[in-house]
């Protein structure tokens, strides 16, 4: 594990070739890596309560005010998809860069694989501070490259980005710092494990005179916050829009594929397993703003005329089911959760690449402006026609999988009041993406070819269609067979809903 | 002593360096026209980093160590110490930034030399200050450093703005050297003695007040040199006036070297028990003056138009953050040594940063690109590794996260915390988030600005190798510097907390 990530860093760090190809050759290397990680994944239980961690590796590094910080990487039923994800998400998305990307490309291909460094390095690492480091640091390739290769209104979105998310980042910092003050002398690193077990076993104390409950409650406020800017949930999301428009493809596919993810992931880490008591409590507001995560984020896609921000919009409203599953503390709600997160991965990179594609052939995503788009590039249309069932939740795909697990896992949920209700209402917001998906598809793809350009619109490069296609097949394969990634994830989810059991 | 060496040994960064200086001036006259540049510039680096080297094999080798391995030499006058070491480092890793920088920005100046030997003079020294033991070592040592610095600030001497940053710069120093001279002299007043472990073991009965004058005056004298409120009024028109690489050499190693006397001299001469007991409290002052200093150079900082001006009072709000070092310190605090090594570790971080981007506001000079944040727009596309080596030091100023900038914040605030000083870390964090808007204003203006006319640029076609070599190490060290915290910040909390 520390031979294929530090190994793939190195090679990251380097390169600034000249060509995509060698970008894509090398983001290889991590694909192959991570599969070879997942064929040899050993690891019961989840990583954080004392589960059997796979691939760990603890190297001390420093020591600050009597605790350790080390480099601590390992993955468990949780990060292993996410991980495997990434690696897989990136290879694709720098194919789906070598059509739109004309300027500057080695800087361009250096700052994707630097990202997907660090995105794995947040899936991977165990220690905070080490995650921390990790976290903070996606930010400034994405920065760049939605600033430099991005649309038209690129500097407001990437400073918009920057500044939101880093605002974010820094409430999130304090309110766990706030945790490990109050653990006091009951802790001697910064390791998340020690940590989520020792104020599992009631070692948070009053600090600065500050009771104990209450500074729990006060950094699971300020982590959630942090965290939901990043997912993003309403009313936290107005970055993205701008974000996703304005980023380059490859950027958008890798922003909606695994940044947001960071987001989710981070919240089922730190405020679902080290602090359910708390979520519990706050159970009913959180499944509120998950459901209206969900309506909402569906409503504003539909009244979107461009085809970018339907996708982004449409993001909104995806994680919003996520963040159901996670509240809800079930097997079926936290795991499906986490599936939910790699299979919207997946179908949010395709429809984006989709999209994409087909900018690149008109120069146009507004809905109004195309028709009959199916005649000109029947192959790319087919797959995002295919991508948008997936997004609706057509079974057999991987994003019913999810879905359906998360429904499965709200519906009998004891730890939120009302689950029925709230679930009924999440699953009305699948009505309104199918509506708005089928809308759009009807007047962009087909009916006659009506599109005014001076560009050759035709059947896209193969390297355009290639990634799509592999997506599509994954995205299958996931659907019909869940239990590739499920049952680890199950494995690792379980812990986390016999915390909140036995406390509550 | 190591392997049976003379003692005086463990002064040899110091010797090293003032030799250079010699040697310098020996280059000079033997080759007294402007092509000497380039041997000037050899010499001054190698000279340097041997420096730097000596102090890396003396703190290694454990000859001189925190435990009581202490070595004292000329009648206790001066005393090696890791804390002295861990200076002199950062003296000599500037130094020697600084001088391989000056090689290219003095390119075409008819007479370079007397700058290579009036840059090591004063980074001897800051040598000399950082093991100085006895308050005279002190003051002789502090006017070796200012004197130099002077005409350092004014050596430009066609350009009326370099004339006139170091008459200013001048004039304040001279002042605040009487006022720190003549706090000295109520401390010998007071106390009789002018070596420090005596100075804190005197009787002192019926004189508190005079030494309490006395340490005011000496804060006032600290405060001058690390351009501290309210002593800092010299510190953005001489930064901005002087040559960039001198901007850089004060900024960071001048600094540093004000803070070497506080930390010593106030810890050891006047400590935190007598203090308190005596009504000299100079830790309050000192939460004072770093409260103070901190936001008023950061608000400063954020409604600057030029760049090295903004980078002139974001120094000022980095000497408030060096300063918690001092001003988080109580009687008997559990973190003492650590606050002080945390801002030790900090310092040389900054060394490096703050250095490096001086050096590019010089590269920028060279060019002649301008001085506002419009001029920067776009520089990136000519000249894209110095500006991503710019971002760096500006990312890592603001104390984002992947860099080690980051880190040295962070274990100062903790460290503050530690100590019950929650107030002073809640500051400085605060202010660390405003610094993120002015730092993110030059990324910005680099990456993201186009340009106001395409011919701008232009300007951007001479390759000063060896700014450009000095810039990219800058970074490469402060990226570095993440990894490779875990002995840095050990070293120097070992060494701070030898002094309590």
């Amino acid at each position: 594990m520390a031979a294929a990530f530090v190994g793939a860093l190195t090679v990251f760090l380097a390169p600034d070739e000249w060509a995509g190809r060698l970008a894509f050759a090398i983001s290889l290397i991590p694909f192959v890596g991570s599969l070879y990680l997942w064929s040899g994944f050993e690891a019961g239980g989840n990583a954080l309560l004392g589960g059997e961690i796979a691939y760990a590796t603890q190297i001390e590094w420093l020591e600050v005010g009597g605790r350790t910080v080390s480099w601590f990487v390992g993955l468990d039923g949780i990060s292993l998809p996410l991980f495997v994800l990434t690696t897989f998400l990136v290879p694709l998305a720098i194919l789906s860069a070598w059509t739109p990307v004309d300027t500057r490309q080695s800087q361009f291909y250096g700052l994707m694989l630097f990202m997907e460094a660090n995105l794995l390095g947040v899936f991977a690492a165990l220690d905070f501070f080490l995650w921390f480091v990790f976290w903070e640091a996606v930010l400034v390739p994405m920065y760049f490259l939605i600033g430099i290769w991005g649309g038209p209104r690129r500097k407001y979105a990437a400073i918009k980005f920057f500044v939101y998310t880093n605002a974010a980042s820094l409430l999130m910092f304090i309110g766990f710092m706030s945790l490990v003050f109050a653990l006091g002398d009951s802790v001697s690193s910064f390791a998340l494990p020690e940590i989520a077990q020792a104020i599992a076993a009631g070692d948070l104390s009053a600090w600065f005179g500050i009771p104990a409950d209450r500074i729990a409650m006060v950094a699971f406020l300020a982590m959630f916050l942090g965290f939901a800017v990043k997912v993003p949930i309403v009313p936290f999301h107005t970055w993205l829009p701008d974000a996703h428009v304005q980023a380059p493809t490859p950027a958008s596919v890798l922003l909606a594929g695994v940044l947001l993810k960071m987001g989710t992931y981070a919240l089922l880490r730190f405020n679902f397993t080290m602090l359910p008591e708390q979520a519990s409590m706050l159970a009913v507001p959180i499944a509120a703003i998950a459901v209206i995560s969900v309506i909402y984020g569906a409503m504003l896609a539909l009244a979107q005329k461009d085809l970018k921000r339907i996708v982004a919009y449409s993001s909104v409203s995806s994680m919003g089911y996520v963040i159901l599953g996670l509240i809800v503390f079930t097997e079926y709600g936290i795991g499906g959760a986490t599936f939910q997160m790699v299979a919207h991965g997946l179908i949010s990179g395709l429809m984006f690449m989709a999209v994409g594609v087909i900018y690149n052939a008109t120069h146009t995503r507004m809905v109004g402006d195309m028709a009959g788009m199916a005649d000109r590039m029947p192959v790319t249309v087919g797959i995002l026609v295919a991508g948008a069932f997936g997004y609706m939740g057509l079974p057999l795909m991987a994003g019913f999988a999810g879905e359906f697990f998360i429904f499965v896992g709200s519906l009998s949920a004891p730890a939120l009041p009302y689950a029925p209700v709230f679930t009924a209402l999440a699953m009305f917001g699948i009505v309104i993406v199918a509506g708005y998906l089928l809308s759009a598809m009807q007047s962009t793809l087909f009916g006659p070819f009506e599109l005014e350009t001076d560009y050759d619109v035709g059947p896209a490069a193969f390297h355009d269609v290639a990634p799509l296609a592999v997506l599509l097949v994954a995205i299958i394969v996931l659907g019909v067979a869940p239990d590739i990634f499920f049952e680890m994830i199950r494995d690792a989810a379980l812990p986390v809903v016999e915390g909140v059991t036995i406390d509550g | 002593m190591v392997n049976g060496l003379p003692a005086v040994t463990a002064l040899l960064p110091a010797l090293l360096l003032a030799v250079t200086g010699l040697a310098l001036l020996l280059v000079d006259t033997i080759r007294p026209d402007a092509r000497s540049n380039t041997s000037m510039a050899v010499v001054g680096a190698v000279g340097s980093l041997a420096a730097l080297a000596a102090t890396v094999w003396l703190t290694a080798s454990g000859g001189v160590s925190p435990d009581g391995g202490a070595v004292l030499l000329f009648a206790d006058t001066v005393k090696v110490d890791t804390l002295a070491l861990f200076f002199t480092a950062i003296f000599a890793s500037v130094t020697a930034l600084v001088l391989v920088a000056a090689h290219d920005y003095f390119h075409d100046h008819a007479n370079p030399a007397a700058f290579y030997s009036l840059v090591t003079f004063a980074a001897t020294g800051m040598a000399l200050l950082a093991v100085a033991n006895s308050l005279a070592v002190v003051f002789v040592a502090l006017e070796m450093v200012s004197l130099p610095s002077y005409v350092l600030v004014a050596y430009l001497k066609q350009d009326r703005g370099s004339v006139e940053a170091g008459m200013k710069y001048f004039l304040v120093g001279a002042l605040s050297s009487a006022v720190f001279l003549f706090g000295i002299s109520l401390v010998y007043a007071a106390t009789g003695s002018l070596i420090l472990a005596d100075i804190a073991s005197a009787s002192i009965d019926g004189l508190a007040g005079v030494l309490g004058v006395g340490v005011v005056m000496m804060i006032g004298g600290v405060a001058f040199k690390t351009a501290s409120v309210p002593f800092h009024f010299w510190a953005p028109e001489a930064y901005e006036g002087a040559p960039a690489p001198v901007s850089a050499f004060l900024s960071s190693a001048s600094k540093a070297a004000g803070f070497v006397v506080a930390f010593r001299v106030f810890t050891e001469a006047f400590p935190l028990e007598m203090a308190v007991s005596a009504n000299v409290d100079w830790m309050l002052s000192f939460a004072v003056l770093a409260a103070v200093t901190m936001t008023l150079g950061n608000f400063a900082a954020a409604v600057q138009e030029e760049v090295k001006r903004m980078l002139a009072y974001s120094s000022i709000g980095h000497a408030g953050y060096a300063l918690i070092g001092v001003a988080a310190l109580t009687v008997d605090g559990p973190a003492n040594g650590t606050v002080m090594g945390a801002a030790m570790a900090h310092l040389l971080v900054y060394g490096f940063m703050n250095t490096g981007a001086f050096l590019f506001v010089a590269m920028a000079e060279r060019w002649g690109v301008g001085r506002t944040f419009a001029d920067y727009a776009g520089l990136w596309r000519r000249a894209p590794v110095a500006s991503v080596a710019m971002a760096v030091f500006m990312f890592s100023l603001a104390g984002l996260p992947p860099f080690a900038g980051f880190f040295s914040k962070y274990f100062l605030f903790q460290a503050a915390i530690d100590n019950g000083f929650l107030w002073l870390a809640g500051l400085g964090a605060i202010n660390s988030v405003v610094s993120l808007y002015y730092y993110s204003r030059v990324v910005k203006a680099l990456f993201l600005d186009d340009p106001e006319s395409p011919s701008a640029l232009d300007a951007i076609d001479v390759r000063p190798t060896a700014l450009y070599a000095a810039v990219v190490f800058a970074a490469v060290a402060t990226v570095l510097l993440l990894p490779g915290f875990g002995p840095v910040i050990e070293t120097a909390e070992a060494a701070a907390s030898a002094l309590f």
